[in-house]
C-alpha cells in the first residue's frame, strides 16, 4: 500500500458531529466527543440481533419469509435511523448506550409480539375465532412513539424548564390517573379486572403511563422547590431523624393515591410502582432513610389492609403461595408462566420453538415469559441485563448531571423503568404477587410505548445536559422586581 | 444529591440480582419438575405435533396412520377401526396411549434410539422430525375374519404361525373405534372415554387376547398329556378311567363330563381319555407326575413368564401354587389357580404344530424408518424345546382324534384339524354359573399353516349349556378356514 494521503488522519471523521479530534487533542478545555459514531454502531448491532431473531422465528415456524416481515424490518430500521438522527441534531451530547438499549428491547418485543401473532393464528384461525395481528399494530405505535420522542427532543431544549410547569403537570397527572376510575364503564371499561383504560372507539389508552411520567415531574419539582422543609428534623427515634408531622404531607397523600389505584381500578402493580417511585423521589431529595422506613410502614399497613378488604388483593396473594392450589382455573396464569420457564430452561425451546398460546395474556404482561421460555434463562438474564445497563446509564446521566432537578427526575426515571421491570418480571417469575403491569418496551401496548419513549426522550435530555459542553443557558431568572422581593435569611453552610 | 443517588442505584443492581437468581431458580433447578408436570401440556403437544408413524398389516394394509390437519396438532391419527384396535390401540391426546400404540410409543413418535442416526441427519437438514413405522406380522383379512366370528359374544382369538411365532390374528370383543378416542375435539374424546369405561360397556379397552387370564379347563390336558408323554407314557398308555373319583383327604368328587365312563370303566388308553376329555384320567396323572414335573412341562410351554412382550405386555400365565394333593387333582384338569392368557394357549397349540418347538410369538414383523426403510426385521427365535419331536406327534394324533369326538359345527371338509376343547367352569356354584369356552387347535394336521386359540366367555350365545366344543370349536374352525382358504 502506499503512503497516506498527507492530513488524512487530521481529517474530522465524516460521523463526528461537530468536535475535531486533533483541536481537542492540543485546546484543553474543547468540546469531548459526542460518542454518536458509538451509539449508531450499537444501534446497528442491536439491528443485527433483532433481524437475526426475525429470521429465527420465521424459519422455526415455517414461515415463508414474506414482504410482510421485510417490511416490518425496514419499518424498524427507519424508525431507529429517525431517533438516531434526532438524537445526533438535538441532544448531541446525550448517553450514546440508552437509545441502542430500547432499540434493543423494543426489536425484540416487536419480534415476540410477532412470534405470538403467529401462536395465536394457529389456535384461532382454525377454529373460526376472531384475531388481528398485533405486530403491525405495534409498528405503527413505534413510530407514534417516536415523533413524540423526537418531539420532546426538539421542544425541551433544557430539561429545567419543566420544573416551571411542575404544578401544571402535577394536575394533568393527577386528572389522567384517577380518570379511568371515576368515569362510567362505556368510556373507561373494566378490562380483565382492572378499570386503567380510556376507550374510543377503535383504540383505548392508559392514562396512567402518562401519568406516571408527569406525576414524577411535579413530584421532583415540587421536592426540589421545597427541599429545606423536608430537611427539617422532628423528633429522634431509634436513631432516626423524624420528619415533622405536617411535613408528611405529600407521602400520605401519595399514599392515599395508591391506595386509591388499587381500590378504584384494581391495578395492584401502578398502585405499587407509583408509591415505590414517590418514596425514592423523597429518599434522593431529603437525604434521609427515615422516609423510605416510614414509606415501608405505611405500604405494609396498605398492603395488610388491602388484603384483608379485597377479594382479588387475596386471589393475588393466594397464586402467589401457592399456585398449583388451583392451577386450572385462578392460577393458570402463573403456573402456565411457570411451566413456560421451566420448559425453556437454561437455553430456550428456540425462538418460534415455544408455546406461548399456553400463556393468556401472553404478548403484555406476560412477554418476559414467553421469552424465557423461547430463549430459555440465558435470554431472560440477557434482557434484564439489557434493562439494568439503561436505567444505571439513566442513573449515571442523574449523577453527572448539574441541577438538582436533572438529579432528581433522572434517578426517578432510572429507579421507575428497573422497578417496573422488578414488578413484572418477578411477577412473572412467582417472586412477588403477580400484579399485571407492562414490560418496558418489550410488551404490547401503545400507551406504554408512547410513554417510556417520552421518558428515553427525558433521560437522553438530562444524560445531555451532564455531558454538554456548551454553556446551557441558565434559565431565565423568574424574579420579580427587586423592590417586591422578600427578605431571604442566608443560612451559614454546615 | 448523589450519595442517596448512589445507594438507588445500589438498590435497582439488587433487585435485578433478587430476579436473576429466581430465574435461575425457576428455570433451572425447579425446571425438570415444571417440564414433566403433568398439567404442563407443552412437551406433549411437541410431541403430538410430530408426524407420528404408521402401523400396517403384513400385506401393507394401512392401520394406522395420519392426516395432515389445519389446527395446531398439526396430524390426525386414523385408524382402520374396530377389528384392529386390540392391536393398534389408540392414542389420545387426553388419555394417552394403549396397545402398540403405547407399547412403540417411543419408535413411533421418532424419539426411539434406533433413529437417532436419522434425528441427527434431520436435525441439520432442518427436516422435521418423523416417527417410525412398523410392519406387522398381522394378516389383516384374517384379523378381520377372527374379529367377524366373534360377533355377538365377549372373547379372543389368537392366531399363531406356528413355524415362526408370528401372530397373525388377534381379536378381542368388544372392541372399539379408536378414531373416537384420537379426535381433535376434547369433547368427542372424554364422551367416547366415558362410554368405553362405563361399568356396563364390557371393557372393551381390554385387549382379552393378551391381557385377559382365564381358567385353560381341559385345553390344559395338553400340557399334563406332553408332561406324561415325557415320563415314557405313550398314547397308548393305560390311564384311570372311572367315571368319578373322589379327592385325596376329602369328601369332594371330581366326575367325568355327564359323569360317563372312559375306556371301560376302569381304564382308558391315554389317546382315548384325551379325546373324551375325561377328568379323572387326568386328575391322577397330574397327581402321580407331580407338581414339579407339571411346573416345568408348563414352563417350557411358556407359563411363569413374566417378561413376555410381543411387544404388547402378555399377562403371566401360571399354574398356580399347587399346595396339596386334591389341588393338583384339579389343577391336572385346567381348573383351581391356573390361569393362562389366550395368547398362551395359542402359543400351546403352536409349539405341539412345530414339533414341540417353541417360538417366540411376536406382532411385529419389520421396523421401519420414516423413509421405510428396513431398520430390522423379526424372522422368530425359538424359545425352548418343549418337547420330543416324536412326543409332539403323538400329542398330534391325540388331539386329531380328540377333533373327531367334538361337536362337528362348522366343520371344514378337505382339512385334518388337530385340536382340544375345554369348558371352564366358573364361580362357586358351577352349575349356575355359565363357563368359558375354550378351543385350541392347529391346522392341517399334517403340515400346520396355522394354530389358533379362542375363547368364548360366560357361554356365548348359549348360556349354561354352553361347551368348548358347541361354542367356541365353529369359531375356531371358521378361522382356519379362513386362511387356509385363502391360499
Amino acid at each position: 500500500m502506499g503512503s497516506p494521503v498527507p492530513g488524512a488522519e487530521g481529517r474530522p471523521p465524516a460521523t463526528a458531529g461537530g468536535g475535531t479530534p486533533l483541536a481537542a487533542s492540543t485546546s484543553p478545555g474543547l468540546k469531548p466527543p459526542t460518542k454518536r459514531s458509538t451509539e449508531l454502531f450499537l444501534l446497528a448491532f442491536a439491528a443485527g440481533l433483532v433481524t437475526i431473531a426475525l429470521i429465527l422465528v420465521e424459519a422455526n415456524q415455517e414461515q415463508e419469509l414474506t414482504m410482510n416481515i421485510v417490511w416490518l424490518g425496514l419499518a424498524y430500521m427507519g424508525l431507529l435511523t429517525v431517533a438516531h438522527l434526532a438524537v445526533r441534531w438535538w441532544a448531541p451530547y446525550a448517553d450514546p448506550v440508552i437509545l441502542p438499549c430500547v432499540a434493543m428491547l423494543n426489536g425484540l418485543g416487536l419480534v415476540m409480539i410477532h412470534r405470538i401473532d403467529l401462536a395465536m393464528a394457529d389456535v384461532k384461525l382454525p377454529n373460526n375465532g376472531v384475531w388481528s395481528p398485533a405486530a403491525p399494530k405495534q409498528v405503527l405505535w413505534t413510530a407514534i412513539a417516536l415523533v413524540l420522542f423526537c418531539t420532546v427532543l426538539k421542544v425541551l431544549s433544557d430539561h429545567r424548564t419543566l420544573a416551571r410547569y411542575g404544578y401544571t403537570f402535577g394536575f394533568v397527572g393527577l386528572i389522567a390517573l384517577v380518570l379511568p376510575g371515576v368515569l362510567p364503564s362505556f368510556i373507561a371499561p373494566e378490562i380483565n379486572g382492572a378499570k386503567i383504560w380510556l376507550s374510543f372507539g377503535a383504540f383505548s389508552i392508559q392514562p396512567g403511563e402518562f401519568a406516571k411520567i408527569l406525576l414524577m415531574v411535579y413530584f421532583a419539582a415540587f421536592l426540589v422547590s421545597k427541599r429545606e422543609l423536608f430537611t427539617t428534623a422532628g423528633r429522634r427515634f431509634l436513631g432516626l431523624d423524624l420528619p415533622r408531622a405536617r411535613d408528611l404531607g405529600p407521602l400520605i397523600g401519595a399514599w392515599l393515591i395508591g391506595v386509591g389505584i388499587m381500590v378504584f381500578q384494581k391495578d395492584l402493580g401502578s398502585s405499587l410502582l407509583f408509591f415505590g417511585i414517590v418514596l425514592v423521589l423523597l429518599y434522593v431529595a431529603t437525604e434521609r432513610a427515615a422516609w423510605v422506613v416510614i414509606g415501608v410502614v405505611l405500604f405494609c399497613v396498605g398492603a395488610v389492609i388491602a388484603w384483608k378488604m379485597f377479594g382479588h388483593v387475596q386471589i393475588r396473594v393466594a397464586n402467589w403461595l401457592d399456585p398449583f392450589a388451583d392451577a386450572t382455573n385462578k392460577g393458570y396464569q402463573i403456573v402456565q408462566s411457570l411451566f413456560g420457564l421451566g420448559t425453556g430452561g437454561l437455553f430456550g425451546a428456540g425462538l418460534g420453538g415455544g408455546r406461548p398460546d399456553q400463556i393468556p395474556e401472553a404478548n403484555t404482561d406476560f412477554i418476559t415469559a414467553v421469552i424465557g421460555e423461547e430463549l430459555g434463562f440465558v435470554g431472560l438474564a440477557a434482557v434484564l441485563l439489557i434493562y439494568t445497563v439503561f436505567a444505571m446509564r439513566g442513573m449515571r446521566g442523574a449523577l453527572a448531571v448539574r441541577d438538582t432537578f436533572g438529579k432528581l427526575l433522572g434517578g426517578g426515571l432510572a429507579f421507575a423503568v428497573a422497578f417496573q421491570i422488578f414488578i413484572v418480571i418477578g411477577g412473572v417469575t412467582k417472586l412477588i404477587p403477580m400484579t399485571g403491569i407492562t414490560a418496558p418496551f418489550l410488551s404490547y401496548g401503545g400507551s406504554s410505548l408512547l410513554a417510556n419513549y417520552i421518558l428515553v426522550a427525558l433521560l437522553l435530555r438530562i444524560s445531555d445536559a451532564a455531558r454538554s459542553p456548551k454553556a446551557t443557558p441558565k434559565p431565565r431568572p423568574q424574579q420579580p422586581a427587586i423592590a417586591d422581593q422578600f427578605t431571604v435569611m442566608v443560612e451559614r453552610p454546615k | 444529591m448523589n450519595t442517596p443517588l448512589r445507594r438507588v442505584g445500589v438498590a435497582m443492581m439488587v433487585m435485578m440480582l433478587l430476579l436473576l437468581a429466581n430465574a435461575t431458580y425457576v428455570q433451572v433447578i425447579k425446571a425438570d419438575d415444571y417440564r414433566k408436570d403433568p398439567l404442563n401440556r407443552r412437551v406433549v403437544l411437541d410431541q403430538y405435533s410430530r408426524e407420528r408413524g404408521q402401523i400396517i398389516a403384513a400385506g401393507g394394509e394401512p392401520l394406522a396412520t395420519v392426516e395432515k390437519t389445519t389446527d395446531r396438532l398439526r396430524y390426525l391419527r386414523k385408524y382402520a377401526g374396530p377389528a384392529f384396535a386390540p392391536v393398534t390401540g389408540y392414542f389420545s391426546t387426553v388419555y394417552g396411549a394403549g396397545g402398540l400404540e403405547r407399547a412403540e410409543d417411543d419408535l413411533l413418535n421418532g424419539s426411539d434410539d434406533r433413529l437417532f442416526t436419522r434425528r441427527v441427519s434431520d436435525l441439520i437438514t432442518g427436516r422435521d422430525p418423523k416417527g417410525g413405522s412398523l410392519q406387522l406380522t398381522v394378516d389383516a383379512a384374517l384379523q378381520q375374519a377372527a374379529f367377524d366370528s366373534l360377533q355377538g359374544v365377549t372373547g379372543a382369538v389368537v392366531a399363531i404361525r406356528p413355524q415362526t411365532g408370528e401372530i397373525i390374528a388377534m381379536a378381542s370383543t368388544p372392541s372399539f373405534d379408536p378414531n373416537s378416542l384420537a379426535s381433535h375435539d376434547v369433547d368427542e374424546q372424554q364422551t367416547a372415554w366415558k362410554g368405553l369405561t362405563a361399568e356396563d360397556a364390557g371393557l372393551p379397552l381390554l385387549n382379552r387376547s393378551v391381557a385377559g387370564l382365564y381358567a385353560p379347563g381341559s385345553t390344559f390336558k395338553l400340557v399334563v398329556a406332553a408332561a406324561a408323554l415325557a415320563e415314557g407314557k405313550t398314547k397308548d398308555s393305560e390311564v384311570d378311567g372311572r367315571p368319578v373319583i373322589t379327592l385325596p383327604g376329602t369328601d369332594t368328587t371330581l366326575p367325568n363330563f355327564n359323569d360317563s365312563n372312559c375306556g371301560n370303566g376302569v381304564t382308558a388308553s391315554l389317546q382315548e381319555a384325551l379325546a373324551k376329555s375325561c377328568n379323572t384320567a387326568f386328575a391322577v396323572l397330574a397327581d402321580q407326575l407331580g407338581k414339579d414335573k407339571l411346573t416345568k412341562q408348563a414352563a417350557k410351554f411358556g407359563f411363569d413368564d413374566s417378561d413376555l412382550k410381543v411387544p404388547l405386555s402378555v399377562e403371566t400365565s401360571t399354574l398356580g401354587p399347587m399346595k396339596d394333593r386334591p389341588s393338583i387333582y384339579q389343577t391336572g384338569i385346567g381348573q383351581r389357580d391356573v390361569l393362562v392368557t389366550p395368547l398362551e394357549n395359542a402359543v400351546i397349540a403352536a409349539t405341539i404344530a412345530n414339533g414341540g418347538v417353541r417360538m417366540r410369538p411376536h406382532l411385529i414383523h419389520k421396523v421401519l424408518a420414516p423413509d421405510l426403510q428396513v431398520i430390522s426385521e423379526d424372522k422368530g427365535d425359538d424359545l425352548a424345546d418343549a418337547m420330543e419331536v416324536e412326543h409332539a406327534r403323538a400329542l398330534r394324533d391325540m388331539m386329531v382324534e380328540s377333533e373327531k369326538n367334538t361337536f362337528q359345527g362348522g366343520r371344514l371338509s378337505g382339512v385334518t384339524i388337530a385340536s382340544k376343547t375345554g369348558t371352564a367352569e366358573r364361580g362357586e356354584d358351577v352349575k349356575a354359573t355359565k363357563p368359558n369356552a375354550w378351543y385350541v387347535a392347529f391346522a392341517p394336521a399334517e403340515k400346520p399353516e396355522i394354530a389358533i386359540a379362542v375363547i368364548v366367555e360366560n357361554g356365548g350365545d348359549v348360556g349354561l349349556a354352553a361347551t368348548g366344543g358347541r361354542v367356541a370349536a365353529p369359531i375356531g374352525r371358521s378361522v382356519i378356514g379362513a386362511y387356509l382358504g385363502s391360499r
